[in-house]
């Protein structure tokens, strides 16, 4: 921990703030359908999702070595300056789909950031054209499709299978295998998401000279690293909880078992056999699909649309934010200090925005504003929310406004 | 640049398989605990549906030594 230097820890410090607004921003991966079926408290999930995030990160000590899988050359002189622009970037998309209730991927804002970054500080030849669609643009396509197709003959089969089944078995068994599927999807996103700042904060400690190449993460990064994630998870991202809870479809605990037990092989599978897809988009994608494996469900296209766009965007939008960042951060140090202010500037003024309209855990069962009936079919959906009691009253309010 | 068409579809069939095969044999559970009447065809059927929560059980494991292992 011997001579880190300001900017050093600067850049580990906005790396810990990106790890944050990764744990909150994927909360809903994992907990959203859990809390809109009811299956556990708003809170209880968060808390929930929260420690099986830092258990994640420290289950396997294969930790990856390189910050984006081989998408930037790493070894263009990659600069504390440049990660730092990058890390800018991602952070202000990642809040700016938060503040809009966009469930988008934080891995490819950071790779979308430091794309951006690199670009600027050391032109195309820092790129791998190649890794860049196969690494993000193939994966984020298939996501959805295979846990979409997954999640929605999987609703088929258990809507078919247990049609007879009587309604205590029912509510009590869907409830446990919602808990653990959604388990397993935190412990899994820990492992993987908690990662990639681990190796964003090493890289920098390789490049600043303070570890020596090729090195594991210190115990005190993967510590931190963790810890910042699972805080961010507790806090709770419940504007896209929501959007993902109740936005997209109507859950019931059937398609959310049905979702989550498909978003959990998808990431199993993909991690495991090499082609790894975006929790995000997988679990957005589970949720649409058990929408349209369910006879009457309605799958607001709408809303799916918007996300959509949001994904699309996320690649450019945060490499643009991060270009800008490495412009001005490379002029040098009053630069970095003129990035950082404005960085700063910008998510207070996001978070003031989003005071405006606060979603929290105890409005997050609510249904989504600006979402109308889009049909008939719409319109019956709503009757039968009208008529049906609502979840149970949830505690009150502490004041998190996340 | 080239598609590597043979993980992605390895990974949507391990999916399509994993998924609904779990969540077949899950439902199969609650179908079981869901018949009421007493006599040995409650018992078999309870008998099932813990066989059958179990099965689930051991993937949930198998997927945790999964996340270990990587």
């Amino acid at each position: 921990m011997e001579h880190i230097t300001l900017l050093i820890g600067i850049v580990i410090a906005t790396a810990l703030v990106f790890d944050f607004t990764n744990g909150f921003h994927d909360t809903a991966n994992a907990m959203a359908t859990t809390i809109s079926t009811g299956a556990l408290k708003p809170k209880t999930a968060v808390a929930m999702a929260a420690v099986l995030n830092l258990v994640g990160a420290f289950l396997s000590v294969a930790v990856a070595k390189t910050i984006s899988g081989g998408i930037i050359d790493e070894s263009a002189g990659i600069k504390p300056e440049v990660i730092f622009a990058g890390l800018v970037g991602a952070i202000l998309w990642n809040l700016v789909t938060w503040l809009a209730g966009l469930p988008s991927s934080s891995s490819h804002a950071l790779f979308g950031g430091l794309i951006g970054a690199v670009l600027v500080a050391a032109g195309t030849h820092g790129i791998h054209g190649d890794a860049v669609v196969m690494k993000v643009l193939i994966p984020a396509a298939a996501a959805p499709v295979v846990a979409g197709l997954a999640a929605t003959l999987a609703t088929r089969v258990t809507y078919r299978v247990g049609r007879r089944a009587d309604p205590e078995a029912t509510s009590r068994g869907y409830r446990a295998g919602q808990i653990a599927s959604a388990g397993l999807v935190s412990l899994a996103h820990g492992t993987s998401d908690g990662q990639k700042t681990m190796g964003v904060i090493t890289l920098t400690l390789i490049t600043g000279g303070v570890l020596a190449p090729h090195s594991d993460p210190p115990l005190w990064v993967m510590v931190s690293a963790g810890t910042a994630m699972a805080l961010g998870t507790y806090l709770g991202g419940w504007r896209i909880i929501r959007t993902m809870g109740r936005g997209l479809t109507d859950i019931q605990p059937q398609q959310g078992f049905a979702a989550q037990t498909g978003a959990a092989a998808t990431i199993l599978a993909s991690s495991h056999l090499g082609f790894a897809l975006s929790t995000t988009q997988v679990c957005s994608g589970a949720v649409m699909g058990a929408g349209l494996g369910r006879k009457g469900a309605v799958v607001r296209w709408g809303t799916a649309g918007r996300m959509v766009s949001a994904w699309v965007l996320t690649l450019p939008a945060a490499g643009l934010v991060a270009a800008g960042a490495a412009l001005l951060a490379d002029q040098g140090t009053w630069g970095v200090t003129a990035v950082a202010v404005i960085a700063l500037a910008a998510c207070a003024a996001i978070r003031s925005a989003a005071r405006r309209k606060p979603v929290t855990h105890a409005n997050v069962n609510e249904p989504v504003p600006g979402t109308p009936a889009a049909g008939p079919q719409d319109a019956v959906t709503a009757a039968i929310a009208a008529v049906t009691p609502p979840p149970p009253a949830p505690a009150p309010a502490s004041g998190t406004a996340a | 640049m080239s598609i590597d068409w043979h993980a992605l579809l390895t990974v949507l069939a391990v999916t399509l398989v994993s998924t609904v095969g779990l969540v077949g044999v899950f439902t199969l559970g609650i179908v079981g605990l869901s018949r009421r009447a007493a006599g040995p065809a409650a018992a078999l059927g309870r008998t099932g549906a813990w066989v059958c929560f179990a099965a689930c059980a051991a993937a949930v494991v198998w997927g945790i030594y999964l996340i270990v292992q990587k």
